[in-house]
């Protein structure tokens, strides 16, 4: 793992450029859990600084991509993969990878919130501790600039030193966000990162979602197809291990090219 | 869930081609108080505007209903929206209806008045539209709703025909001038039906493409040759 100085915190980036790099592609790839195939065939392009949702009935694959963009599969016994899937430019497969470094880039939020038994203040400097050399007052600044970037700030200033874990499950959540953007990700992958959450906690989030993808690229799994509808610039749509369809979330959710994307978002099936 | 949705989905359908049935109804009395000059017919277009205009209100309910509870995506989306317009563009026929049933009760008092011979066309013509805007709704029908859009300029042609020969009539004949303006409008009233029913027959088009037409038939008429 590289201990590396404090990248300066991300500036928003105001005026969008008419062309986006990809924050993930990927070609051919197949995943599996012992001869299990859970993925078939995937091609899927990620365009930088946008929500990508992932969609489809429960067993389709969704998740375990989700889990292979930062390895999270190589704690599975018996998971392995092929095909290409790069993280910008960098080889996500590759024996050389460093996956602790991996994983600062890519960040996860889980269905259900999972701060550590700490403060709220060691929550969100945890990672920046573990990645970069920092001051006390660098650290000060980064934890405040995450916890706003969080929506939590207004809400946690004053008690910065209190356990985490007298959060309600939507500041959780919320502290659970911050703890990721804190290390500085490219990508941020969300595992039905509402399901566990009230209306107004969920909508909360999902303003949040659209805050952060100004800065960060955001995966979401979601079963909510109005919240994959609300809260993303585009969608794919699995279906036992195969990506039906993929492109803009207006064009999917208006006019699907296919037929069984079609009955899926209409609740025919699934 | 999905078969609640239906249910409702299909009793608005039910409901919007009956609304159909009445307006096309109420086009062919105003045509023959105006053409034939039945003017007993004029009353029934009244009374039919009231059941449309409280109908109308009722679909539209239906249809936010539909959208706030089930919150539907796709051709599910693009069938409630659809009927929501068609909706709006039934009730705007069954005003001009009525408009033209007025005009017919006001040209009765001039009973020497010759009609043009291009009135009864036009009203012919737009009750066509209509009945082939219905047909194509409710058999996806998109070649037969192109056939909608395909007929509106002829139906302009027939207007502007009118207008003309109530000019020269006006300029000519002073004391016609007030029949020939009651004419004048009558011709544009059913210009615009032939208008909305051209709406209808875009909505159609989308319902089944996905696809807005509105300001550029041009194009997707090219395109789905």
């Amino acid at each position: 793992m590289n201990v590396r100085t404090l990248t300066p915190m991300p500036e928003e980036i105001s005026s969008v450029p008419s062309t986006r790099e990809l924050a993930v592609t990927i070609r051919s790839f197949n995943a599996f859990y012992g001869d299990l195939q859970a993925l078939k065939d995937i091609n899927l392009e990620v365009p930088e600084r946008q929500v990508t949702a992932f969609i489809g009935p429960s067993g389709c694959g969704k998740s375990t991509l989700l889990k292979w963009i930062n390895r999270m599969n190589d704690m599975v016994l018996n998971a392995h993969a092929n095909g290409e899937l790069i993280l910008g430019k960098q080889d996500v497969l590759s024996r050389q990878t460093d996956v602790v470094d991996l994983r600062r880039r890519v960040g996860m939020v889980f269905q259900k919130p999972n701060p550590f038994p700490k403060s709220i203040f060691d929550n969100v400097a945890f990672g920046a501790k573990l990645h970069f050399k920092i001051s006390k007052s660098e650290l000060d600044q980064l934890v405040e600039w995450a916890l706003r970037k969080a929506a939590l700030w207004d809400e946690v200033k004053d008690r910065l030193k209190q356990s985490a874990l007298g959060l309600s499950g939507g500041q959780q959540q919320r502290l659970c966000i911050a703890r990721a953007i804190a290390v500085g990700p490219e990508v941020m992958l969300m595992d039905e990162p509402c399901s566990a959450l009230d209306p107004g906690s969920t909508t909360r989030i999902e303003d949040l979602i659209f805050e952060l993808a100004k800065q960060f690229t955001i995966i979401i799994v979601t079963h909510n197809l109005q919240q994959a509808a609300r809260c993303s610039d585009r969608t794919a749509f699995f279906y036992e291990g195969k990506i039906v369809e993929a492109g803009e979330t207006n064009q999917l959710f208006t006019r699907p090219a296919q037929k069984r994307t079609e009955d899926y978002v209409t609740g025919k099936f699934g | 869930m999905t078969k609640h949705f239906n249910r409702e989905l299909e009793a608005i359908q039910t409901r919007l081609l009956t609304l159909f049935g009445v307006v096309e109804q109420m086009i062919s009395d105003a045509k023959r108080a105006l053409c034939d000059r039945e003017i007993d017919r004029v009353a029934r277009v009244m009374d039919r505007d009231k059941h449309v205009n409280a109908e109308e209100v009722l679909i539209e309910e239906e249809c936010l209903k539909i959208l706030a509870l089930h919150q539907p995506v796709a051709s599910d989306l693009r069938q409630v929206t659809t009927m929501f317009k068609i909706n709006g563009d039934l009730e705007r026929i069954g005003d001009l209806a009525c408009n033209i049933a007025e005009r017919a009760e006001s040209l009765h008092q001039y009973p020497y008045f010759p009609i043009p011979d291009q009135l009864p066309e036009m009203a012919r013509e737009s009750t066509e539209m209509v009945r082939n805007a219905l047909n194509a709704f409710v058999g996806l029908n998109l070649e037969l709703a192109k056939q909608v859009i395909q007929s509106d300029p002829r139906v302009d042609q027939l207007n502007r025909e009118v207008i003309a020969e109530m000019k020269s009539v006006m300029t000519s004949q002073s004391e016609l001038v007030e029949s020939a303006l009651h004419c004048f409008s009558a011709s544009r009233h059913l210009e615009r039906i032939a208008d909305h029913a051209e709406n209808i027959a875009e909505d159609v088009i989308y319902l089944i493409s996905g696809e807005i037409i509105r300001h550029k038939h041009g194009d997707f008429m090219t395109k789905v040759k």
